[in-house]
């Protein structure tokens, strides 16, 4: 597998600038005879697909749900980065640049991200020109905030609701290509497939979710822009539909899968009620400006309601590991210190699975100090969702959180164009692996998939247009295609037709057990090799005992599931070997074994390469290579927070 | 209905025994209602988890699964869509039907389970119906045109925060349908209110203020909603609390743009048609 | 937009139906307002309001002028009312089958009904007191409408549809009035309330002064 970062020469701050001027263009006239597939109409999909079709591209995108905007996007709530230094309070590009690849662990590309930091000026000013209602001052100006523990105020935000606005914005230029005919869009459509044409991706095959059919599309380029994989762990904070598959199916058909151990776990999400939950809701990281996490020091208390438990009998546990950032203390620290509380039997809450999985986030002292209304101004509209879904009033009594898988770093391997290994495919968004190394920084998600879809994808897909030419697009006729539509075919008749007595549903809850009790938080070789060993048991037994009700000529939810599920199985035992052989610990890969005074413990001379995995053939493992990442500019160090 | 704060805080012990009524359709076909019952839902349990529960069983039983949209499961993707004992969403007022939990059902209760009903939402199976007129309604006009990388210096625009959280309000809306499921004639007014609301009182909406609202209404007629009349079951059952104020504003600006179009003038003699 | 597409494009759009029903419907609120204070002169004694009725006829430019906008208020107004009841029934496919009603009012629900009802009483209305095709106490009453008016109230079938009639007419106006302002624009979350008390209040003046003088005659204060 070649692995050529394309990193263009010269200064990283020229870096792109100069790339810029070199890469090849498309005449105008020529470009509406180039056809473009975009999976995903998330910020990267919406924003890239409009672009193209703005530059005069024939494109067509693709996504499962019924309409564009309700792309997982939606529900980011906290904000999106951009180095405007509105604030005058000291940042700028390189301020923006450090912080990512330092919140990254030293895990990411330089060039990369020196260059997301760069475009994030202009994506506020495109969004603000697209109407996205960001919050202001009075004085009419656009507001900011600190966020994620970040020393300048540079997160730009509307309500809790910044995911929802940016792909308003996003889905109505793309709406305004779509009504000028220059998009198709396509909904309620799955890729199921890439197709190759002499070693090139020359389209997709996609299952129409409504009728069943199922089709070759062919193009001359294939961006894909699908999202990420948490859902790998069935308990996550993404959307039932988040999916692997489509990135799945790429890296089976020759796509280096890079770094997918790294995931990121979110510390204040409502813990599970159930054994039939389906879903964990993220809340605000901003409650814990104001919330005091703890847990009973005995365990015989933690059956007892909260307000019996005296106050020498709390163990506020982050203020007494981390006195400095105390309840503020990152992400990864704080889930880490939770799930160790509770893993001592400290936990607290309902008895999910033979254990309390939750942690107190208690307000009484905010409230005694500041007064419930105080705090009803600052949360209310959080308060309200906790007591909503758990029935508890959080003004009473302490809230209950627990970590959960919230956003994955690894994807598809791509270099400095956001082109995979496989010419003429490219990935974008939470789907590559490109920008935020180990572990990433709040409010940069947003600002990485827009960063892809308006400014970096528009260039570099048009530079490897010009370089294929006009003779490039396939017809679907050709056996390339018809291969690949067979198989498709093939398999979904399969899965109509096996007479198993499993439902999907229960293979990928008990897949997301294992990966999240040993590729979660915290990882160690013994547990992802049994990790490995029970995945390939139960993948096993999957492809025996499936079984999956419904029609292929109608809309098939649980045909829909068995698919996805197959790919989260396979791609599971790559995330345990993947996190199996980086014997170090870094950003959200926490190897038990790999640690100093309880932080973890980078391995830079061994370690400091992106790990990238190739598909070696059904029922095999994937064979790594590594990227080696060659820090010009920055110095490595490690983080502190005691 | 409990209030969810009288309850204990470990309510999920208790369990409700069911009755579903659920309607069953398949592309193309007639539907009908079918009826299932279901034992031991947790009152933690989301309306939807409930409804995996059920699927499960019908698995189980080798029966076809019902169809139903849903998506985030945290009331922000307006994917979800189900008319709960004759109301879009169900009992609770601002709450989508994924956000929705069993403690707010009795025991033994029949809860009977619809699509959104409505000629322009037509039903694909089961529950799930094609809300796609919303989409070309968009299509048509709901965007600011604005090509990438054209777009001047954010805080050229000075916004007014009251302004700005007018849009920010009517911009919550998150296209699930029920204002059209909810009214008694389909009429999707508080949908395309919110959207003329929040961009045509931007300035940087202003350019296509006229152009917009006409094209919007145009294409909302023509995708076969209900006029409105005013009865304000849309905004009782928005999950987001979208008001009437937008249609108040959306009759405004028409009318606007209805008498600016009637006496505009292009400067220069016409010939022929356009 | 040429000639040949007018018929499709100039056919109101939905909103453009509604501001045509809250235009029309604002003249003959404005009128039945007017008409009610003419009769009322009715209990200032039979020369009153037969003077009024004299003057109206001694003035024919001025009537003619306002039963034309009436004429053409009242078709435009059942005209898009008809067309608007007919989409919303097609729109609405059926509706669920549990239908549940949060905030709709009884009058908001009731529209079409009553208006129904009024337009059959305004028919029944005009061949009796305007065409006089319809001689209910018998006689021709030549100029005295007073005469006219106690003989036709003096009737209970007569008068109580009269009253039945004005109590449905409160009801189309207490929504209907609000509703006005809502589709010309001019109603917000705070002036809705507010506007439907005004409504309401507006319906039952109409009303109770419609209604005071059939019951006038029934009672026997109106002879
Ligand atoms: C609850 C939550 C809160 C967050 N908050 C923040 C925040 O405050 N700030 C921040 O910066 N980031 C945040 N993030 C992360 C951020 O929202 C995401 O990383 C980002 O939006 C991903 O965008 P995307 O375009 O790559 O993918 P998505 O928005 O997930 O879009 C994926 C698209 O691909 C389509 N698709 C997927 N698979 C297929 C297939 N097989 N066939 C066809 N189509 C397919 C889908 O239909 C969809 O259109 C949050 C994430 C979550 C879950
Ligand atoms: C004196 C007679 C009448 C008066 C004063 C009157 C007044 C009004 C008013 C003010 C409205 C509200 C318009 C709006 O929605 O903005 C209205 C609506 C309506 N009227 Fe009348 N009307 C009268 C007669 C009629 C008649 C005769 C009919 C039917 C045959 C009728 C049917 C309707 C209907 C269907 C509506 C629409 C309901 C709605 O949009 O909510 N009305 N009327
Ligand atoms: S206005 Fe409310 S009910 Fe209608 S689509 Fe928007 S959020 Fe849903
Ligand atoms: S599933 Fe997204 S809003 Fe309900």
């Amino acid at each position: 597998m070649k692995l050529d970062a394309k990193i263009p020469a010269g200064p990283l701050a020229d870096k792109w600038n100069n790339h810029k001027a070199k890469m090849r263009l498309v005449t105008p006239t020529n470009r509406r005879r180039y056809h473009i597939i975009v999976v995903g109409s998330g910020l990267a999909g919406s924003a890239a697909a409009a672009s193209l079709a703005e530059m005069g591209y024939e494109v067509s995108c693709f996504c499962y749900q019924d309409s564009p905007r309700r792309a997982h996007s939606i529900a980011a709530q906290g904000g999106i980065n951009a180095a405007k230094n509105y604030q005058n309070d000291g940042d700028s590009v390189r301020r923006l640049f450090l912080d990512t690849i330092k919140g990254g662990d030293y895990r990411a590309r330089e060039a990369n991200v020196y260059r997301l930091a760069q475009v994030s000026t202009s994506i506020i000013d495109q969004c603000v020109a697209q109407g996205v209602p960001f919050a202001r001052e009075y004085g009419g100006l656009l507001a900011n905030r600190s966020f994620g523990g970040a020393q300048v105020s540079r997160t730009f935000y509307a309500r809790g609701q910044t995911g929802q606005q940016l792909l308003l914005g996003a889905y109505s230029a793309l709406s305004r290509q779509i009504g000028a005919g220059t998009v198709k869009m396509y909904t309620r459509h799955e890729m199921l497939d890439l197709v190759l044409v002499e070693g090139q991706a020359k389209g997709i095959v996609t299952r129409d979710l409504v009728t069943g059919e199922i089709k070759a599309w062919a193009s001359d380029v294939v961006v894909l822009c699908t999202g990420g994989y948490g859902n790998v762990f069935y308990l996550s904070t993404n959307a039932q539909g988040c999916n692997v598959t489509a990135t799945f199916r790429a890296h089976r058909r020759g796509a280096g899968f890079a770094n997918p151990c790294y995931s990121q776990i979110h510390p204040t999400c409502i813990p599970v009620h159930g054994e039939d939950q389906a879903k964990l809701t993220l809340m605000s990281e901003s409650l814990r400006n104001d919330g005091r996490v703890w847990v009973p020091k005995n365990s015989a208390d933690c059956a007892k309601p909260a307000s019996e438990i005296p106050e020498e009998a709390r163990d506020y546990f982050l203020e007494r590991k981390y006195p400095s950032y105390g309840n503020l203390a990152p992400r990864d620290i704080s889930s880490r210190a939770a799930k160790e509380v509770c893993d001592e039997g400290r936990g607290v809450g309902q008895v999910v699975d033979g254990k309390r999985l939750g942690v107190y986030l208690d307000f009484s002292a905010a409230i005694k100090r500041l007064g419930e209304s105080a705090i009803r101004e600052r949360y209310g509209n959080l308060f309200d969702m906790y007591e909503n879904i758990t029935g508890e009033n959080a003004y009473r009594q302490p809230m209950r959180i627990f970590p959960a898988v919230h956003y994955t770093m690894g994807g598809l391997w791509v270099d400095y164009n956001l082109q995979s290994n496989i010419p003429g495919l490219f990935v974008g968004g939470e789907a590559n692996f490109s920008d935020h190394g180990s572990n990433r920084l709040g409010a940069s998600a947003l600002m990485q998939g827009l960063a892809d879809g308006y400014f970096v994808l528009p260039y570099t897909v048009t530079d490897y247009l010009a370089g294929v030419g006009l003779s490039g697009r396939p017809s679907v006729d050709r056996p390339e295609f018809k291969a690949v539509v067979k198989e498709v075919e093939e398999r979904t008749h399969w899965f109509l037709n096996n007479n198993g007595n499993r439902s999907a549903r229960s293979y990928h809850k008990e897949l997301g057990k294992i990966v999240w009790e040993k590729c979660g938080m915290t990882r160690d070789k013994a547990g992802l090799e049994g990790a490995i060993r029970d995945l390939q048991a139960l993948r096993d037994d999957f492809w025996k005992n499936i079984k999956v009700v419904g029609a292929g000529n109608q809309l098939a939810p649980e045909l829909e599931r068995a698919g996805r599920v197959a790919d989260f199985l396979d791609f599971g035992i790559m995330m345990c070997l993947d996190a199996l052989t980086r014997e170090e610990s870094c950003g959200g890969h926490f190897r038990t074994e790999y640690q100093e005074a309880g932080e973890a413990k980078r391995n830079d001379d061994t370690f400091a390469h992106a790990a990238v995995w190739e598909f070696k053939g059904e029922g095999n493992l994937p064979k790594r290579h590594t990227e080696p990442l060659t820090y010009e500019e920055v110095q490595l160090t490690t983080r502190s927070y005691k | 209905m409990v209030k969810p704060s009288e309850q204990s805080s470990h309510d999920s012990e208790r369990t409700l025994a069911l009755r579903l009524r659920v309607w069953r359709q398949l592309r193309g076909g007639e539907g009908h209602f079918e009826e299932y019952s279901l034992a031991a839902v947790p009152v933690s349990a989301s309306f939807l988890e409930m409804m995996d529960m059920l699927n499960e069983q019908l698995i189980r039983e080798g029966k076809d699964t019902i169809a139903f949209d849903h998506d985030c499961r945290e009331g922000i993707c307006g994917m979800c869509s189900m008319t709960i004992n004759g109301m879009p969403h169900g009992p609770i007022p601002g709450v989508t039907t994924c956000q929705l939990h069993m403690r707010n059902f009795r025991d033994g209760e029949t809860i009977t389970v619809e699509p959104w009903r409505a000629r322009a939402f037509p039903v694909l199976k089961d529950l799930a119906v094609n809300r796609s007129a919303f989409d070309k309604v968009i299509q048509a006009g709901g965007f600011i045109t604005v090509r990438t990388g054209s777009a001047p210096e954010a805080n050229n625009t000075l916004i007014p925060k009251p302004i700005a959280d007018e849009a920010m309000d009517a911009a919550e809306c998150i296209g699930c349908g029920a204002c059209v499921a909810s009214c008694k004639n389909g009429s999707a007014m508080l949908f395309v209110g919110a959207k003329i609301n929040h961009l045509n009182i931007l300035p940087q909406g202003q350019p296509e203020r006229e152009r917009r609202t006409l094209a919007m209404v145009k294409t909302m007629d023509d995708a076969g909603f209900g006029n409105c009349t005013n009865y304000g079951e849309c905004q009782a059952h928005c999950p987001k609390g979208i008001t009437l104020d937008v249609i108040a504003k959306l009759n405004r600006d028409y009318l606007r743009a209805r008498v600016k179009d009637f006496f505009s003038s292009t400067g220069k003699a016409r010939k022929g048609g356009e | 937009m040429s000639a040949s597409s007018c018929y499709k494009n100039c056919q109101p759009a939905s909103i453009g139906k509604k501001i045509i029903m809250a235009l029309s419907g604002l003249v003959l609120a404005g009128f039945v307002f007017g008409h009610m204070i003419g009769n009322l002169t009715v209990f200032k004694g039979a020369a009153a309001i037969n003077e009024y009725a004299e003057w109206l006829h001694a003035h024919p430019g001025l009537l003619w002028v306002a039963r034309s906008v009436l004429i053409v208020s009242v078709i435009a107004h059942i005209w898009s009312g008809v067309l608007l009841t007919i989409e919303n029934r097609i729109a609405r496919a059926g509706g669920p089958a549990v239908e549940v009603t949060r905030q709709a009012s009884l009058s908001s629900r009731t529209m079409p009904y009553s208006g129904v009802i009024i337009l059959a009483f305004i028919v029944f209305h005009l061949l009796h007191f305007t065409f006089r095709k319809i001689a209910l106490g018998g006689q021709e009453f030549g100029a005295d409408v007073y005469k006219m008016i106690i003989a036709g109230f003096s009737q209970p079938a007569v008068a109580l549809f009269y009253i039945a009639s004005m109590i449905l007419l409160c009801l189309h106006l207490s929504h209907g009035i609000s509703s006005v302002f809502q589709t010309l624009g001019l109603r917000n979350q705070r002036w809705r309330g507010r506007l439907d008390v005004v409504a309401t209040a507006y319906g039952w003046v109409i009303a109770l002064g419609f209604i005071s003088i059939p019951l006038a005659v029934l009672l026997g204060q109106l002879k």
